[in-house]
């Protein structure tokens, strides 16, 4: 029977929830506030780590521009539910002048995609948001999940989801003329992919996870600038995407959902492998419930090991690290990003890993590659910053 | 939290009945049902339920204990495991030892479990318990 932490102290409301992240037995009004104020800084870009310490100078930086039009990576789950009200809500609010819809992938998994995408269309009906499903299988020639797992089986199936599921949200973005996908991933989703990429060794993949925005950068230079007839042609910039939930706690996302009584599906996808995230989840929340901080903890944690590789003589490996004639150093150079030869979207080799993918189920010898050594590239989309796997707001 | 007059009047029996309701994908668990109504006996003893007993649980239908222990969160979550758990060669999925699995919210009457002393929260006639996870995906 705890009085609420935040509650005027002299007539303070009874609390229903301790938060995580403070310690602090709120009531359901000041949760509900707090909770929704705290993700519109964030979007706001208030206390960023990243980028006011290194090179920002603790400049603020906001997610999105007015007018922008933003699509919301819907899973029909917890998450991208919450995210769904949350965005339809603090853009009401604050007046961020943004034009919002929902954006939709059926990977094709009968039995489990099927419910939580009726999920989605009511939200869209409840939230009035414009929706757009596209499907495993009108986009990757008939490779559907469950035709995948029937070719590959169950292990190492997650690879080709998430590769998908990628380039998937970046064509749903292209054929909505978005500028801007937002995703569901929260700030236990980010600590577990912070904790997978250091136990990986995998340091550039450890900057790109801990930044609340990826993409958005200038497309390479086109071979042939009279090539209009593509729609990436066209497009001045890559499909920006964010996660506004980064410093969310799951904990507090299911109790505003339930809270809220908010209407979301869980269930647990047939072929998940639960893998090496399935071990980092687990630490996680072994962590979280000896001492809640722990999360956010190992997000700033990242974000410092981030922006320390920035700095000269850090590396190891006898690489000199980045250099600059005029300071002393520059960042180092991007991956050289190019056009995929077969379908033109953005990919740092000839071939796009959707692509290479598919090539290998098209021609019967994706068994025999993913029983060798996995390189990197391969791990891409298990390993990229955007996180867990079974999710599907990627 | 029952009221004082309730307590009171509850107070004959040896079992007490409460409302124990699975979301965010636990009702997987349990018959595939967000909602289940349970009469739990009012006393326990401990040992009972320690990890080191070898003795296999006491049918449900056992006699209730008149007096020991008030039955607790801890308790809850033994007897959840033990008579409504589906698959029991699988407790991890509900369970760490003696509480909850990481990850699974718990609130009683509405309330955040950690406010109400988790573990030792001495259940009184006509709580609701409700579990959640967080584990499942989005």
């Amino acid at each position: 029977m705890a009085p609420c932490a935040l509650c005027p102290a002299d007539n303070p409301a009874r609390a229903i929830l301790r938060r995580p992240k403070t310690l602090q037995p709120v009531c359901k009004q000041c949760f509900f506030d707090v909770f929704e104020t705290e993700i519109h800084n964030t979007i706001m870009g208030f206390g960023q780590a990243e980028g006011s310490s290194a090179d920002g100078k603790g400049k603020r930086k906001e997610l999105f521009r007015r007018g922008e039009k933003v699509a919301i990576g819907a899973s029909g789950g917890k998450d991208s539910t919450v995210l769904a009200h949350i965005m339809t809500l603090l853009n009401d609010r604050y007046d961020y002048g943004l034009d919002l819809c929902l954006l939709s992938i059926d990977e094709g998994i009968s039995g489990y995609r099927d419910a939580s995408l009726d999920t989605v269309k009511r939200n869209a009906v409840q939230y009035d948001l414009p929706l757009k499903i596209l499907s495993y299988h009108e986009l990757y020639g008939g490779w559907t999940m469950d035709r995948v797992v029937g070719e590959i089986g169950k292990k190492g199936n997650c690879t080709y989801c998430g590769v998908f599921r990628r380039q998937a949200l970046d064509r749903g973005a292209h054929l909505l003329t978005v500028d801007h996908v937002v995703t569901g991933h929260n700030a236990d989703d980010v600590a577990e992919t912070v904790l997978m990429n250091v136990l990986r060794g995998d340091i550039a993949r450890l900057e790109r996870c801990t930044a609340i925005t990826t993409g958005g950068d200038l497309p390479p230079e086109l071979d042939d600038p009279e090539d209009t007839k593509t729609l990436e042609g066209l497009l001045p910039r890559t499909i920006k995407r964010s996660k506004p939930f980064k410093y969310t706690y799951e904990k507090e996302i299911v109790m505003y959902a339930y809270f809220k009584k908010l209407d979301y599906h869980s269930t647990e996808c047939i072929y998940s492998p639960t893998a090496y995230r399935g071990h980092a989840r687990a630490l996680v929340k072994d962590l979280e419930s000896i001492r809640p901080s722990a999360i956010v903890d190992i997000i700033y944690s990242g974000e410092a090991m981030a922006s320390s590789i920035k700095l000269l003589g850090r590396r190891a490996g006898g690489d000199p690290g980045p250099t600059n004639e005029k300071k002393g150093y520059t960042r180092a150079p991007r991956n050289s990003q190019q056009k995929c030869t077969r379908c033109n979207s953005l990919s740092s080799q000839p071939l796009c890993q959707a692509c290479m993918l598919l090539e290998s189920l098209n021609k019967g010898v994706a068994k025999v590659e993913l029983g060798a050594e996995p390189s990197k590239e391969k791990l891409v989309g298990e390993a990229n910053g955007s996180g867990a796997m079974e999710k599907l707001a990627v | 939290m029952a009221t004082d007059s309730t307590t009171a009047a509850s107070e004959a029996g040896p079992m007490i009945s409460l409302t124990v309701e699975f979301g965010g994908g636990m009702e997987l668990l349990f018959h595939h049902q967000h909602s289940h109504n349970v009469q739990i006996p009012r006393f326990y003893d401990p040992p009972s339920i320690a990890p080191t007993s070898s003795s296999s649980p006491a049918p449900p239908t056992a006699p209730a204990p008149l007096q020991g222990k008030k039955s607790d969160i801890r308790y809850l979550i033994w007897w959840l495991r033990e008579y409504l758990l589906d698959d029991k060669n699988r407790p991890e999925l509900f369970s760490q030892g003696e509480t909850i699995r990481p990850g699974i919210l718990i609130l009683i009457n509405s309330t955040d479990w950690e406010l109400e002393g988790e573990l030792e929260y001495e259940l009184e006639e006509g709580d609701e318990c409700v579990f959640i996870s967080t584990l499942h995906g989005g």
